[in-house]
């Protein structure tokens, strides 16, 4: 048996090199932990077509959706290290995850080959159209003078518009907002739209066609720049609220052990594919933000999932109540 | 007058050979996703989204509305033949679908499954050409108290299905609501009856729960009573098609099936299984031949609710592209795909590529036209599928609904599910519990609790939130009036006659 075992890590070891030379010899499937059609599916599927191209091996995406984007992951950390399975992560899974979910069966800072981040959204803090605020400023004094009276419109557990309101609630003065939960960001739109609900935050390629439609009103932009798809917005630093600057990033992940040229080959696939001209295009339409040479590759990836782990967990526990 | 101008224009474009191919694809392939258990629209257009990188913007979208639509008429096939709902929508076809099927009606059934089809997505394409502007008004008129009345009206329907015995009736409903709260409760993100099974987590898919209590269930029946008497052959008698009485029977329940699920449809939290519901419950209301709903199978119980379905399934388009809002699985992924021609929907959809817009709603009246002319001679090729022996017949059941079930989310915790509802499904087969209130209640409880939870934390606990919203109290005035109705009439009528 031991021998066996032996034998077997030998050609293993032995079969690696020459395998990760010609890599990739067939698809590599993505896996996306939401479903078709949300804000990380399509990042995932603008990046995928370039990587594929460059690659020369399909890229295919995979939709594995289910509690919070942890079941797709925990799925994809358990797959083979060999490049042929990478999962595309993101704030929630990798960074607000352990605080949500006590029986996470993921470490995210640990399980995993940081490949490279690809595109952040910036979040929006929204409201209904007949607000009576028309600015931030207003906006938290009425916040702060309705008390539990204001209701926030959240798409579900976990949910990027879940997390970042929650944040939001702790940086606002004498506001303590009833959060309203809906089963999606389609339905909670819906109800901003039909003005059930006061005021949301959530990602701009949600809201953007809305706030353009004026279906809802924007009070500003959660990044330190506005966004060229909203130019009037202003800035949640230039309105009042500095501290509140959050973006719903995704990145790309392998799991634990990837060969360091596999990692090579996927980071420079990656790369070259956030600097397509056709992707830049759509994600400048969407209002997603690519990161700058700064912001790329396995190294700053591992140090942004830290720091966003070292910001969420202790945050979002203290306004759950969860230990 | 402009409305018609656009769609000619949508027509002329729809209308080329190139995009007529596509839609015949689209309906083709939809049809067959539509049979499959588990293979919905929404995975196989998510499967197809590459497709726009090569395909001009126009004809995917004709190809998607075509898998889409068809995926509506298919799901009725395998629900009438073999108690096997293709899709959540069409559970409640498999109800007199299915009883029709076995007392040698299969052909009638499947024919005005579709016809009834054709004729509710044709009235639901009109609705979404000349209508969708009012009926998006009002949709947006329903918030969390409205909803929690529709539902409270929808679980009236219960009272159609509860059979001989109501003990046992509300036991299943019961069971139900059960099945419905397991996952993650959404407003505390506390885990509810899911035992540390992350799979669980989500809640159970309710179509798993339908294809293991009615195909599983009655398979293991089968199984465990093996020799049975010639009378549960499955015989085809008479015409396959739809007689006079047939057709005299199903045009109302069409109507009345379109007229409801339309505009259910196009409300973001109606979805396509409740006003199924409340059509069957309608139709077996006024039908003149209660004796047949359950026994032998009511054909106003296929036609009404497969018109409602198809009717919802326009409804759905209705806040999508006037919105620019999902507000179904389908629709969310149609609404990426715009996304990749770097369409961003919105509210000004129509302002911005009325080309688009109306060609696929062009094509939505095309694909109708294709799927009758598919299906009804399919009808045929259909019924001779219940002359193959039973426990072959069975046996492929089985096949299929394990196939279709681990297609869902290729999850093993799912077909553990699958085969522990088919062994529930057998045992209240064995002991006279009917299995349809289960489907009632998981459907109806997590969306009724939701809605009731979700008006209350927005009145902050205010109980009088539902009466003081008129739409909702009307909606509640319904409710009661269809439960006391019976019972004040008889007290009416009593003193008149004595």
């Amino acid at each position: 048996m031991k021998r066996l075992l032996g034998a077997v890590i030998g050609c293993v070891v032995f079969a690696l090199p020459a395998f990760a030379q010609n890599y990739p010899t067939r698809p590599i499937s993505m896996i996306v932990p939401f479903a078709a059609g949300g804000p990380t599916d399509i990042i995932a599927r603008i990046v995928a077509e370039p990587m594929s191209r460059i690659l020369g091996q399909q890229v295919i995406v995979e939709n594995v959706a289910g509690a919070g984007g942890t079941t797709g992951i925990t799925r994809g950390a358990g797959a083979k290290p060999d490049g042929y399975a990478i999962m595309m992560g993101h704030m929630g899974t990798h960074g607000v995850a352990p605080a949500l979910f006590p029986n996470l069966k993921y470490n995210p800072a640990t399980d995993f080959t940081p490949i490279g981040l690809a595109a952040g959204t910036p979040i929006i803090i929204v409201a209904k159209k007949n607000h009576p605020a028309t600015n931030l400023k207003e906006f938290l004094a009425w916040a702060a003078k309705e008390g539990n009276k204001a209701n926030q419109a959240y798409a579900g557990n976990a949910s990027v518009s879940h997390t970042t309101g929650i944040l939001l609630g702790t940086m606002m003065p004498g506001a303590s907002p009833t959060l309203v939960p809906y089963t999606g960001t389609g339905p909670a739109l819906n109800d901003l739209v039909s003005g059930q609900v006061d005021f949301m935050t959530d990602q701009i390629v949600n809201v953007v066609e809305q706030i353009r439609g004026g279906n809802i009103k924007a009070f500003a932009i959660a990044t330190p720049q506005r966004s060229p798809a909203l130019p009037d917005l202003p800035t949640t630093k230039e309105a009042g609220l500095p501290q509140y600057e959050v973006s719903a990033w995704n990145a790309v992940f392998g799991p634990k052990g990837l060969p360091a040229d596999v990692t090579a080959k996927l980071q420079d696939a990656l790369n070259k594919a956030l600097d397509d001209p056709n992707s830049k295009k759509r994600f400048d339409d969407l209002g997603g933000v690519v990161p700058g040479p700064d912001g790329r590759g396995g190294p700053a990836l591992q140090k942004l999932v830290e720091s966003e782990l070292a910001r969420w967990v202790p945050a979002i526990k203290a306004a759950t109540g969860k230990k | 007058m402009d409305t018609l101008a656009h769609l000619a224009n949508g027509f002329a474009l729809a209308l080329t050979p190139i995009n007529l191919l596509w839609c015949l694809v689209g309906v083709t392939v939809g049809t067959a996703i539509g049979v499959l258990p588990g293979l919905g629209p929404a995975l196989t257009i998510a499967l197809l989204l590459p497709l726009t990188y090569k395909v001009d913007a126009t004809s995917a979208f004709i190809l998607f509305a075509g898998i889409y639509y068809g995926a509506m008429y298919g799901g009725s096939t395998t629900s009438i033949l073999l108690n096997t709902p293709g899709e959540s929508a069409t559970i409640v076809t498999s109800l007199e679908g299915n009883r029709m099927a076995r007392s040698g009606r299969a052909g009638a059934a499947l024919s005005t499954a579709a016809i009834g089809s054709f004729v509710a997505g044709t009235i639901g394409t009109i609705g979404l050409t000349f209508a969708a502007e009012p009926v998006v008004r009002f949709a947006l008129k329903f918030g969390p108290a409205e909803y929690f009345s529709l539902m409270v009206l929808s679980f009236v329907t219960v009272s159609a299905v509860l059979g001989s015995s109501a003990l046992r009736g509300l036991t299943a409903l019961a069971v139900g609501i059960f099945l419905g709260m397991i996952g993650i409760d959404l407003q505390t993100g506390q885990p509810r009856f899911a035992f540390g099974v992350t799979e669980l987590l989500d809640g159970i898919n309710v179509l798993i729960v339908a294809v293991g209590l009615f195909a599983v269930g009655e398979t293991l029946y089968l199984a465990a009573h093996g020799k049975r008497g010639p009378q549960e052959v499955l015989v085809v008698k008479d015409s396959i098609w739809m007689s006079a009485a047939d057709w005299a029977r199903s045009w109302k329940p069409w109507l009345r099936g379109s007229f409801l699920g339309f505009p259910i449809g196009a409300m973001p939290a109606g979805g396509a299984e409740v006003p199924t519901f409340l059509s069957y419950w309608m139709e077996k209301r006024f039908s003149k031949h209660k004796e047949e709903f359950g026994t032998v199978g009511a054909i106003e119980g296929v036609a009404g609710p497969e018109a409602a379905n198809n009717a919802s399934a326009a409804g759905v388009l209705v806040p999508m592209l006037a919105l620019g809002l999902p507000t179904s699985a389908t629709a969310a992924i149609m609404l990426s795909a715009f996304q990749s021609y770097g369409i961003n929907p919105g509210p000004q959809l129509l302002d911005t590529q009325p080309a688009l817009v109306w060609s696929l709603i062009a094509s939505l009246y095309i694909g109708n036209v294709m799927l009758l002319v598919l299906n009804l001679p399919l009808v045929g090729l259909w019924v001779k599928i219940l002359k193959v022996p039973e426990p072959l017949l069975y046996a492929g059941i089985l096949v299929f609904a394990t196939i279709g079930t681990y297609g869902i989310s290729r999850s093993v915790v799912d077909l553990l599910l699958l085969y522990t509802m088919g062994v529930m499904g057998y045992l209240m087969r064995r002991f006279d519990f009917p299995t349809a209130p289960v489907i009632i209640g998981m459907i109806l409880g997590p969306l009724a609790e939701q809605e009731f939870r979700r008006a209350m934390t927005i009145s902050q606990g205010d109980l009088t939130i539902f009466f003081t919203r008129p739409l909702s109290l009307t909606l509640l005035v319904i409710a009661a009036l269809a439960v006391a109705g019976p019972y004040l009439a008889k007290l009416v009528r009593k003193p008149a006659a004595g």
